[in-house]
């Protein structure tokens, strides 16, 4: 037998069944509620009139309101030009409209646009039975729900009595002599604004409470709704007491029978988490009760303007969701990313389940696989999956001894991923949070991660993919010799017979490198460049499916082929200088007018002494975003119309944790800084003992632009910053800072604790400081140690847009590509013995949180790229060094302009 | 005024009677059978005769009638009612209209606008001869459905990628075109309304409000017969509705039959019959295709392969019709009644708790 409830459609049905105890019906697309909206749709700004109906679908709107009774518009044209618009945006018209008016004709307007089941918001008996009847006939024949006003002949109800009048007498004619379903009925039997300081006002909180539990107990079927902002209308400016007003009205009316309302879901308080004092003052208005003292309206105004500047702490969250069943609940905590009641609820569903193992199969994988779509759908943003697969270890980790238990019982299986997943950071590099992410993601879309963490040795990666039986292995890496270890590692698994699919991803990996490098080398198996984690699942999804593989392989190996001639051609096109003609065009600069400035000191100074609050303040935030895939220039970010919210949550636990960083002083920063006469010889710069230059320290090399520039643009060389030997007295500087290593312990101790969250949201506020100390420590360097710029005075966020004198190139980086010229920098200011920072065969720095460069004060420096390099420098460069040329092949991998194996590498073998 | 309170037909009694004794069948597809006559334009004009019930129209030269299959209703009133009437003796109850287009919309693309109401009133009179004779041959009752399409136009759709608020047609125009074909329709003499191959739900929404309309206009309720079409492997609607969504939109018709036709076939079609099946209230209808056209555009799809098909829906208990749409031939029709016969029609389950 089939239930009468109420059941609507958009592109999708929705049935109100007694699971769901309150329908919230989005508000904002309402000219009336909405100040926002008014002005979009007076404008005629439909694109964002539409954002706004988008957001609070994705918000949980169940149903939306829209309402264009505006005086200033032709409210017609606007219901029907905005609903046409949202039937072409699927996420918007999944759900059922609500079409709201005054005017029938807008109304009738409106059920001619929509092809779902609508509700007609709002017919009454106000202009008499025959218009009733007509109205409510043509529902009937649009197929359309109906909200009934408690309005008659003689006016709006407003106690008890006359609203049950009223609604039995609309629900007779409704049901005998129409024959409307009572499921399809709705009532609204007015909220009006209480504590208005008028004595008669005072009970029609009690009427409506009251009017309410008659009609759901004397009509049966049918529904009750209202507007619930109406009821604060007296404390109009003051919204924390306004929302601990419908907070309390909310309760009561629920608990009478009221299923259905408008109500701004991000505008209501948590009924338990009210202040005690401001509830029973709100319950004593809305109740209409006599307190103690006074009375209950002036108790309130009394207690408003002390709640008035109260600030909300988070966004506060729907009353009605810790009333749904427990599936909805787990559901709605991990969307929502809010642990504050998991283990409870997850413990209830457990004593529930036969099987601890059907929680997670049922509603946790349930909800996660509802954060899967929403993130595939770009309706969640990273930080917020991150967040849910907090939530979701959490819960798992509630039900893991009673799975344990059971397996020792009876050895009972596992749960059934849909895949297992390999991810490390390949050998020699130490940056894991990228890998971090894609394995969070992943996890959440139910496939098994095995994480082995950074600097993993080929072997070891190739072992464990057989031991585990892995399904896919996925290679991150972010230093350039990392590029290099991903081709060694495809050719291993070609060689040891592997044809599972190989992942690469990572911030210096392209589709190109992967497609020109990788997958040549590793023919068994596809290997796919994964451009970011949001891409992951759809990737691993389509690689792990019977019926789609083929195809998508298929449709990979042929743009690869593709990517890789377009490569190649356009490599061929490009005019490369020899060596000798890009000397030739090297940057002149003239020395004869520069008059070097000698730094305070010369050697290496170890700075120790760091204000962890006064590092803070140089954060650059926009990389911050960025690592959680989120593009955007901070501050503009935090208001973006589509990832603002998230930006803001996001930036809110950043300085969250900020604070706790400074004050609990989780971190133990470290620098050290020298400064070296120095000569620029050819593209190399000279490093001497003394002042007098006799002796040489070291040598700094640099590698030359090899490429045709156009017009009198330079090749050049870092070297060319420097005075050569015999035009000044120059000097060069160079640096290592570090956050230090706290941050690993930090962040295993919270993934431990099931925060993964947590874990990357250290790491990279981490990378920051350590970013933002080179910021500070250069800043110093140019006021104080060098001291070439002394009355330098820039604001801290204005350095981001580096408007001072002097760079700070890092080896490894484009202006010097060559990471093994840290092995130079490291020994000359005896880094790790300072700073604890090391090298990794790979000359990543350990720990991640480090930056290290060379100081350039000439005001005429700046950053470039030195681009791809040719044979004939490389050799001259290899020479240089004292390195093999096989050597210096191999660590310039990236940037060579030709293939080295077929010469160099086979002559040299 | 709309009048909710109109009597019902005999018919639908009848329907209703033996609908609890068997799954009924309806007839296969008109279309692919006319394809075979191989008909030449002068066959579809009839020699430039279009004579209509009361009078006779005329065509433009600038726009060809061949391929304009409701015309034939007119112009080879015998080879449409020879088709139909195939059907009948082949075991369908219920015979469709060859009425699919005559809306003023759908024959505004032939410039046959102003035959529409003697359109659908002659072939509502044809397909009521075809029944008549199978049935004084057989002794079984024979039911006119009389078919409405879905027209060339969509309600909710833009038809202009760039201007998605664009609509091509209105639900008013709808109303008033598929007022006029269902009023030639009654009067022609069916029995039922079938609002068909849905693939836009305000489409049939406005069908519906102008059924609600001609029943008041006529004094009688028609039972209607209501059907969908799922275009593609996402299993919605072409105007993205899911199977259930579209029942929620059209169940205020209080249908006789609620059911998918058309677009896949049966194997496809299956799994959201079911779902359809799960939800209505109504009975159930399903006609599918006789599989996927081939690249020539002809249906391979055998007889009893279909029948095979359409018997499952029988099993798995989700049908009370069963019929054939596009490419499906008497003997399909015949294969199916044959297959789906040992079995119980649905159980409504979904009868609303009063």
């Amino acid at each position: 037998m089939t239930e009468r409830y109420l059941r609507l459609s958009g592109l999708e049905p929705f049935v109100l069944t007694p699971d769901i105890p309150f329908v919230n019906v989005g508000e904002r697309t309402n000219v009336t509620g909405s100040a926002r909206f008014r002005k979009l749709i007076v404008n005629r700004d439909y694109a964002a009139a539409l954002e706004v109906a988008r957001d609070q679908v994705e918000n949980g709107a169940q149903i939306i309101d829209v309402n264009m009774d505006e005086g200033l518009i032709d409210s017609k044209q606007a219901m029907i030009e905005f609903l046409n618009l949202i039937a072409s945006e699927p996420d918007i018209a999944r759900v059922p409209i609500m079409i709201d008016s005054s005017k029938w004709e807008v109304i009738e307007a409106g059920l001619q646009c929509v092809q779902g089941k609508p509700v007609v918001n709002s017919i009454s008996l106000k202009e008499g039975e025959d218009a009733f009847r007509h109205h409510a006939g043509l529902c009937l024949a649009y197929g359309a729900a109906v909200v009934v006003m408690a309005f008659d002949e003689e006016g709006q109800a407003d106690t008890c009595a006359r609203k049950t009048e009223i609604c039995a007498r609309a629900y007779r004619i409704l049901i005998e002599e129409m024959g409307f379903p009572p499921e399809d009925i709705i009532f609204d039997p007015n909220i009006f604004a209480v504590a208005t300081g008028i004595d008669e006002h005072d009970n029609y909180g009690v009427d409506f409470i009251e009017a309410t539990r008659w009609i759901r107990q004397n009509l049966p079927h049918a529904h009750v709704s209202g507007g619930v902002s109406n009821l604060s209308f007296s404390f109009r400016g003051n919204e924390p007491v306004r929302e601990a007003m419908h907070a309390v009205f909310l309760y009561h009316a629920i608990q009478a029978g009221m299923d259905m309302g408008i109500v701004n879901a991000g505008q209501l308080a948590v009924y338990d988490q009210i202040d005690p004092e401001l509830r029973e003052a709100c319950e004593d208005v809305v109740l209409n009760r006599t307190p103690k003292s006074g009375t209950a309206t002036e108790n309130l105004l009394e207690l408003a303007e002390r709640f008035k500047g109260d600030k909300r702490e988070e966004k506060v969250r729907d009353l009605t969701w810790r009333t749904w069943t427990v599936e909805k609940r787990l559901e709605h905590a991990l969307v929502n990313g809010i642990t504050e009641f998991i283990e409870d609820d997850t413990e209830e569903a457990r004593v529930a389940a036969d099987r601890p193992l059907h929680v997670i199969e049922g509603p946790l994988m349930a909800g996660m696989n509802v954060v899967g779509d929403l993130f595939g759908a770009g309706k969640m943003f990273l930080p917020q999956v991150v967040k849910s697969a907090r939530v979701m270890k959490q819960a798992v980790a509630v039900l893991l001894p009673y799975m344990e238990e059971e397996k020792r019982q009876n050895g009972g299986d596992g749960r059934e991923a849909a895949g297992k997943i390999l991810m490390a950071t390949v050998k020699g590099d130490v940056h894991d949070i990228g890998k971090n992410i894609v394995g969070v993601v992943l996890a959440c879309n139910n496939y098994e991660i095995v994480d082995l963490g950074v600097m993993v040795q080929p072997q070891k990666v190739l072992e464990v993919a057989r031991e585990e039986n892995v399904d896919v292995i996925g290679l991150s890496g972010l230093i350039t010799p990392s590029l290099d270890e991903m081709v060694h590692l495809a050719s291993e698994m070609e060689r040891e017979g592997f044809d599972i699919p190989l992942l690469i991803g990572g911030a210096t990996t392209s589709k190109v490198h992967t497609a020109v490098k990788i997958a040549p080398r590793y023919t068994k198996g596809q290997t796919v460049y994964v451009t970011d984690a949001s891409r992951a699942v759809g990737v691993v999804g389509a690689l792990l499916s019977p019926t789609q593989k083929l195809d998508y392989v298929a449709a990979i190996q042929a743009e690869y082929t593709d990517v890789a001639e377009k490569h190649e051609r356009g490599e061929r096109a490009k005019n490369r200088l020899p060596i000798a003609a890009a000397r030739a065009n090297a940057l002149t600069l003239d020395w004869d007018a520069y008059a070097p400035v000698a730094p305070s000191f010369t050697g290496t100074r170890t700075v120790d002494e760091w204000d962890l609050a006064e590092i803070a303040r140089y954060i650059d935030w926009t990389p911050f975003f960025q690592t959680w895939e989120m593009r955007g220039v901070y501050p503009k970010i935090l208001d973006d119309e589509r990832q603002g919210e998230a930006a803001r949550a996001l930036f809110a636990d950043a300085q969250a944790m900020l604070k706790q960083i400074i004050s609990e002083r989780w971190f133990t920063p470290c620098a050290v800084v020298g400064f070296w006469p120095a000569n620029a010889v050819g593209d190399d710069i000279r490093l001497f003992t003394g002042d007098d230059r006799s002796e040489k320290l070291a040598t700094l090399h640099s590698l030359r632009q090899q490429t045709s520039k156009r017009r009198d643009r330079p090749n050049l060389a870092l070297s060319d910053f420097v005075a050569p030997m015999g035009r000044g007295a120059d000097h060069v500087g160079g640096f290592v800072v570090t956050a230090g290593p706290e941050e690993i312990d930090i962040a295993e101790r919270l993934d431990k604790a099931n925060d993964n969250y947590g874990s990357i949201l250290v790491k990279a506020l981490a990378d920051r400081f350590a970013e933002a100390m080179a910021e500070m420590l250069h800043e110093r360097v140019r006021r104080e140690f060098w001291g070439y710029a002394r009355d330098e005075a820039f604001d801290p966020s204005a350095l981001i847009g580096e408007p001072y004198n002097g760079i700070r190139p890092a080896p490894g980086y484009p202006a010097q590509p060559d990471h093994t010229e840290k092995r130079t920098l490291f020994s000359l200011l005896d880094a790790e013995a300072a700073t604890g920072v090391t090298l990794t065969e790979s000359m990543a720095m350990w720990p991640g949180s480090s930056v290290s460069g060379l100081y350039i004060g000439h005001p005429e420096s700046y950053y470039f790229g030195v681009g791809k390099v040719e044979r004939d420098q490389v050799a001259d460069y290899a020479a240089r060094k004292g390195m093999d040329m096989d050597e210096a092949e191999r660590w310039l991998a990236p940037v060579l302009n030709y293939i080295p194996t077929a010469t160099s590498r086979n002559a040299a073998a | 005024m709309l009048n909710f309170a109109l009597p019902e037909t005999p018919a639908l009694a009848t329907l209703r009677t033996l609908a609890a004794e068997r799954i009924l069948i309806l007839d296969g597809a008109m279309g692919t059978m006319i394809q075979t006559l191989g008909l030449s334009e002068d066959d579809f004009t009839g020699h430039g005769h279009i004579h209509g019930p009361g009078c006779r129209h005329h065509y433009h030269p600038d726009h060809p009638q061949q391929g304009n299959n409701d015309l034939l209703v007119l112009t080879q009133p015998k080879a449409v009612e020879d088709i139909q009437y195939t059907f009948a003796i082949a075991g369908a109850d219920i015979l469709e209209t060859n009425t699919f287009s005559a809306t003023t919309i759908a024959q505004a693309d032939y410039g046959m606008e102003e035959a529409v109401h003697d359109l659908n009133v002659a072939g509502a009179q044809v397909a009521r001869r075809a029944a008549d004779r199978a049935t004084a041959e057989d002794g079984k009752p024979r039911f006119v459905a009389g078919a409405v399409g879905p027209t060339n136009r969509t309600a909710s759709i833009s038809p202009d990628v760039n201007d998605p608020g664009y609509r091509a047609v209105s639900f008013d125009d709808l109303r008033a075109a598929y007022g006029q074909q269902m009023d030639g329709l009654i009067e022609g003499g069916s029995d039922l309304i079938l609002i068909e191959t849905i693939f836009d739900t305000l489409n049939a929404k406005a069908a519906i409000f102008a059924a609600f309309e001609a029943f008041t206009r006529a004094g009688k309720r028609l039972p209607i017969m209501i059907s969908g079409t799922i275009t593609d492997a996402s299993g919605r609607t072409l105007s993205g509705q899911t199977p259930t969504a579209f029942w929620h939109s059209v169940a205020h018709a209080r249908p006789f039959t609620v059911g998918l036709n058309c677009a896949l076939g049966a194997e496809a079609m299956r799994p959201h019959m079911a779902e359809v099946a799960g939800v209505a209230t109504s009975l159930t209808c399903a006609y599918p295709n006789a599989g996927l056209p081939n690249a020539f555009g002809a249906y391979d799809e055998t007889p009893d392969q279909t029948a095979a098909q359409v018997e499952e829906f029988a099993r798995d208990g989700i049908v009370n019709v069963v019929g054939g749409c596009c490419g499906t031939t008497p003997d399909h029709i015949r294969a199916i009644a044959d297959s789906v016969a040992p079995f119980a029609p649905r159980a409504v389950a979904g009868k609303v708790a009063a």
